[in-house]
Parts: structure tokens; C-alpha cells; sequence
């Protein structure tokens, strides 16, 4: 019996990832090759030479560029700034990890509040006298605006996730490497750069790869605040599965987001590597 | 000698002005997070006309006009209903199975115990809501489209990981002491655990039952995907987003943010055990 236990004790959990992860990724896969019945690449030659394409590719890459390394350095700080404080330290991590709970599509929904026609920005700008009326923000004609709010709503929903993993993995360093670094004559930022850092590494490589693929996934955020004018890898996806009844290139669609998510994955494991015998 | 009596009043005047500078961080930071949440609330509680108006004001009217229109607007009360079934359907499912298998990878030993452990981690390195593509096919199959029990079970797949991880670590907390204690003292392995075990672990599952509560209530786009008549409140809101007035918008966006806020700050205190470090 006690050898048998934990594999019934693993059963459920092993079958259900079977039947709901690999079967489903395995269908989507196929999926993506078949074309009535036969196999084929006719779904991606018809999702390359949609026009959306190489718009909703290069609008997905490039939010991840921004606004990740924004959010790196604004979960560090944020996390660097708790970690000094003597009181009100609670406090103040729980109103940093409030969007965490916060679905992207309300995200949306608040910068949606502040960009709108009549919105808060425009009513701030009106106010200073800057606009005599509201300027239609989130129109077709200002492609960069709905760029920048969507930016803007990502780096405010996301960055808690990021900080309370780095601050879980600040905690966990030894407090002892940083005063014998300071016994040498470190100044705060070297301490930072050469003894947090390095040992924040393990912590850091879950923080990017969870933050990069929720990048890729971004949705609910653009369609609340741009609805299609500014097209994304995962927004096109649902366009085809639903508005133009075409899963084999919605699977195709799938198929580079999931690319995309295995190979930053696997970069961002490359290069913060930690050899086995130097983890804390 | 002189150096020195100018030296001193001069340092001390740079450690205020960079205690200044660190509040004048934290205060920023803390606005940063709060301000769109109020912007978003005010909407909530002003009057639909004010919600359209403008200029706008900073402090709500307390109208309960727009809450109310969304309170009757067709479908909505359904939509929340569905939401917290699935979202309650998701906290049991995903801890069921996620608790036990947590479990055995705390407590044994065996072949196969490392390859689960990867398995479980990989999932993370994948765009899981795609999943939802496939499993829409597969639904209809087995007459699962549109029902709660469906969607359910796509999230608790999102969830699952995370349980596993979560429940793993909370376990290993506890030392095997204590359960051995109570074995020799005549307890079964059922017994030790429901009496010594759980009693110390309850506070973390209920905390992490809590969070995938919240992933599930979060979700768009798979409910999005698999939903037709049974709507998620999310998925609600998406499809009418684009015929929807905003005072709709923005007090469904505050129906979805007010629980988020709750269950973040009732499970504060495990955020960071369960992100953190769970998550390595």
C-alpha cells in the first residue's frame, strides 16, 4: 500500500493534466496542420497572407518590449523601497498586490475611464485650459494613443505579479552577504548590482517567463480599449475562431503564440541560468 | 579640522533630502496603484448622465442610477450568477486534485516524483487559455458546450498548476515529526493527517482555494470562447462591449474589481508564500 500511495494520490491531478493540457495541445497542433481532412500548411500561408498578420505580430512583440522591462524595473524598485521600510510594510505590499486580482479586462475598463472622450484625461486637460473640448483619444486616427493606454494599463495591472515574486526572493536572501559586502566598502548600488541581483536570479527567471507570456496572451486589455483597431496575436485568434468560423487558422494563430512562449521561455532560463550548487 | 564641521550639517541635509525623495517614491507609487481604481469607482456611483458628461469631477455623486442599469440590464444577474458557480466549481476542482497530489511530492519518495514535478512546472511555459480552442470542439462532442461544468473545468486546468505548486510548499512547512508522532501513538496515516495535518495546512488551502477562485472570476478568454448563453460575467462584458453605453461599462468593470479587492486583501497574507515562493 504505502508504495502504491502516492501514486493514487497523484492520480487525479496526472490524469486531468493528460486530458485537459496534452490531449488539447496535441488537437491544436494537428489542428493547425489539417485542411479539410488533409494534412497541410494552407493555414499558415492563409494567416501570413492576411494582411493583420504582420500588424497584430509586431503590435504583440513590441508591447512585450516595452512594457516588461518597465515593469523589471518598477517591480525592483518597488520591492527594493519595501524592503527598507521599518513600518507600515504590509500595508503598503498590499496595495502594491492589489491588481493582482484584478481581471485584465476590468483593467481595461479603468483606463477606459481615464481615456475616453469624456473621460478623466481629457477633463484633467480641460481643466488646466491645455483643450477648450474633448479630444477623441482612442480613435483610429491616433493608433499610438490606444498604443500608449494599452501600454499603460499592462505596466499597472502586471507589475504586482512581478514585484511580489521579487519580494518573496528578497526574503529569501541571507541579510549577512549584504553587511559583509558593506564591510568591504560596497556602496547601496553595488550591493544591489553584485549581491542582490545575482541572487535574485531564480526569483527573477519565474517573474520574466510568467510576465512574458502574459504579454503574449494580452487580450481583454486591447479589445476594451481599442476593440480591433489595434489588432494582437491572441484578439486575432479569437476573430477567427469566432467572427470568421475559420479554427484551423485560429489553431495556426495558437501555434505562434505558443512558439513565441516556449522560445522566450527558454531564453530567459539560458541566460539567468543558476548552477545547481549556487542556489540559496 | 575644518572639513569636518562643514562636512557634517552637509550629509545630514543630503540623508533628509534622500528620505525625501524615497517618501515622495512611495507616495507616488501608491497613488499610481489607487488612482485609476477611484477614477474607476467614481463612474461606478455617478449618475449615467454624468458618466457621459463633461467636464468630470473627482468625487462621485453617490447616484446609484448607473449600478442599478446594470443590475437590470438583461443577462446581467445571470452572468454573475454563472460566474460564481464556475469560479466556486474552479476552487473545488483545482484544490480536489491539486492538495493531494501536493502531497504526495511533499511526503515521498518514489520514481516518476521529478518528471511530475516538471510536467507541472512546463504547463506554466504555455499560453494555457488557448486551450480553450480545442476543448470548444471537444465540448460539443461530449455535449459539455456552454455549460458551467465545461468552462470549470478549463479553468481548474489554469488553476491546477498553481494548487499543486501552492499546497507542495505549504506542506513542506510542516514537519513529518509531527505526523510520525502521531502514527506511534496509534493514528492511520488518514487520521494523522486529517487530525494533525490539515488543521495546521487549513489556512494556506483556504488561501489558495481563494486564488483560484480569483483566476477563475478573472478569465476572458476562454470564457469568452466557450460560452454562448451561460456567460460568464466576463465573458459578458467583452461581447457587449462594443454596443454597450459606458455607464454599463464601468459599473460592470467596478462588479468585477470590488470581490478581486476583498479576496486579495482576505488571503494578504499568503500572497507572498504562494507567489513567491511556491512558484520557484
Amino acid at each position: 500500500m504505502p508504495r502504491v500511495l502516492p501514486y493514487l494520490l497523484l492520480l487525479p491531478a496526472s490524469l486531468f493534466l493528460l486530458a485537459f493540457f496534452f490531449y488539447p495541445f496535441g488537437l491544436v497542433v494537428v489542428e493547425s496542420f489539417t485542411r479539410g481532412g488533409e494534412w497541410s500548411t494552407a493555414n499558415f500561408e492563409r494567416m501570413f497572407g492576411h494582411w493583420k498578420f504582420s500588424t497584430a505580430f509586431w503590435n504583440t512583440i513590441w508591447l512585450t518590449a516595452i512594457v516588461v522591462p518597465v515593469q523589471l524595473i518598477m517591480a525592483l524598485t518597488m520591492a527594493s523601497m519595501v524592503q527598507k521600510l521599518k513600518t507600515g510594510r504590509s500595508g503598503l505590499l498590499y496595495i502594491f498586490a492589489i491588481p493582482l486580482g484584478i481581471s485584465d479586462l476590468a483593467a481595461g475598463l479603468i483606463w477606459l475611464a481615464i481615456f475616453e472622450q469624456s473621460g478623466f484625461l481629457n477633463s484633467f486637460l480641460h481643466f488646466f485650459g491645455v483643450i477648450d473640448r474633448p479630444v477623441l483619444f482612442l480613435g483610429y486616427q491616433n493608433l499610438w494613443v490606444i498604443f500608449l493606454a494599452v501600454c499603460l494599463a499592462e505596466i499597472w495591472r502586471a507589475t504586482a505579479i512581478m514585484m511580489v515574486i521579487i519580494v518573496a526572493g528578497m526574503g529569501l536572501i541571507p541579510k549577512e552577504y549584504g553587511e559583509a559586502a558593506e564591510v568591504f566598502g560596497a556602496s547601496r548600488w553595488q550591493r544591489f548590482t553584485k549581491v542582490t541581483l545575482p541572487l535574485l536570479r531564480p526569483s527573477l527567471q519565474t517573474a520574466l517567463i510568467l510576465r512574458i507570456l502574459m504579454a503574449f496572451e494580452v487580450f481583454a486589455v486591447v479589445v476594451a480599449l481599442g476593440g480591433t483597431t489595434l489588432p494582437v496575436l491572441m484578439g486575432e485568434t479569437f476573430q477567427w475562431q469566432f467572427q470568421l468560423n475559420d479554427r484551423g487558422v485560429a489553431a495556426a494563430y495558437a501555434m505562434v503564440i505558443l512558439g513565441l512562449s516556449v522560445a522566450f521561455s527558454l531564453v530567459v532560463l539560458r541566460l539567468l541560468h543558476v548552477p545547481k550548487g549556487a542556489r540559496i | 579640522m575644518s572639513d569636518l564641521t562643514i562636512d557634517a550639517p552637509r550629509q545630514r541635509d543630503i540623508a533628509r533630502a534622500g528620505r525625501l525623495l524615497f517618501g515622495a517614491g512611495l507616495v507616488l507609487l501608491v497613488l499610481w496603484v489607487l488612482v485609476p481604481i477611484w477614477l474607476l469607482m467614481v463612474n461606478a456611483l455617478s449618475a449615467p448622465s454624468e458618466v457621459t458628461g463633461f467636464p468630470k469631477r473627482l468625487w462621485p455623486s453617490f447616484d446609484l442610477a448607473s449600478v442599478r442599469f446594470f443590475w437590470n440590464f438583461q443577462g446581467v444577474t445571470a452572468a454573475l450568477w454563472n460566474s460564481v458557480q464556475v469560479a466556486a466549481l474552479t476552487m473545488v476542482l483545482s484544490i480536489g486534485m491539486g492538495a493531494p497530489a501536493g502531497y504526495a511530492l511533499t511526503r515521498f519518495d518514489f520514481p516518476g516524483k521529478e518528471f511530475f514535478r516538471i510536467m507541472v512546472i512546463m504547463t506554466r511555459a504555455f499560453p494555457l487559455p488557448l486551450l480553450a480552442l480545442p476543448l470548444a470542439v471537444m465540448f460539443i462532442r461530449t455535449g459539455l458546450d456552454d455549460s458551467i461544468i465545461g468552462l470549470a473545468l478549463v479553468h481548474a486546468m489554469l488553476a491546477l498548476p498553481f494548487a499543486v505548486l501552492i499546497t507542495y510548499s505549504l506542506f513542506s512547512g510542516i514537519p513529518v515529526e509531527l505526523e510520525e508522532a502521531a502514527w506511534t501513538l496509534g493514528c492511520t496515516r488518514w487520521q494523522a493527517f486529517v487530525k494533525v495535518v490539515l488543521p495546521l495546512a487549513a489556512p494556506g488551502i483556504a488561501a489558495s482555494a481563494v486564488f483560484a477562485f480569483v483566476i477563475s472570476w478573472n478569465e476572458v478568454f476562454a470564457a469568452a470562447v466557450l460560452t454562448i448563453q451561460n456567460r460568464t460575467l466576463t465573458a459578458f462584458l467583452l461581447q457587449s462591449l462594443n454596443v454597450s453605453p459606458l455607464p454599463l461599462k464601468f459599473a460592470g468593470g467596478a462588479a468585477l474589481v470590488l470581490p478581486a479587492l476583498i479576496f486579495i486583501f482576505a488571503v494578504r497574507r499568503y500572497l507572498f508564500a504562494m507567489w513567491g515562493i511556491a512558484n520557484r
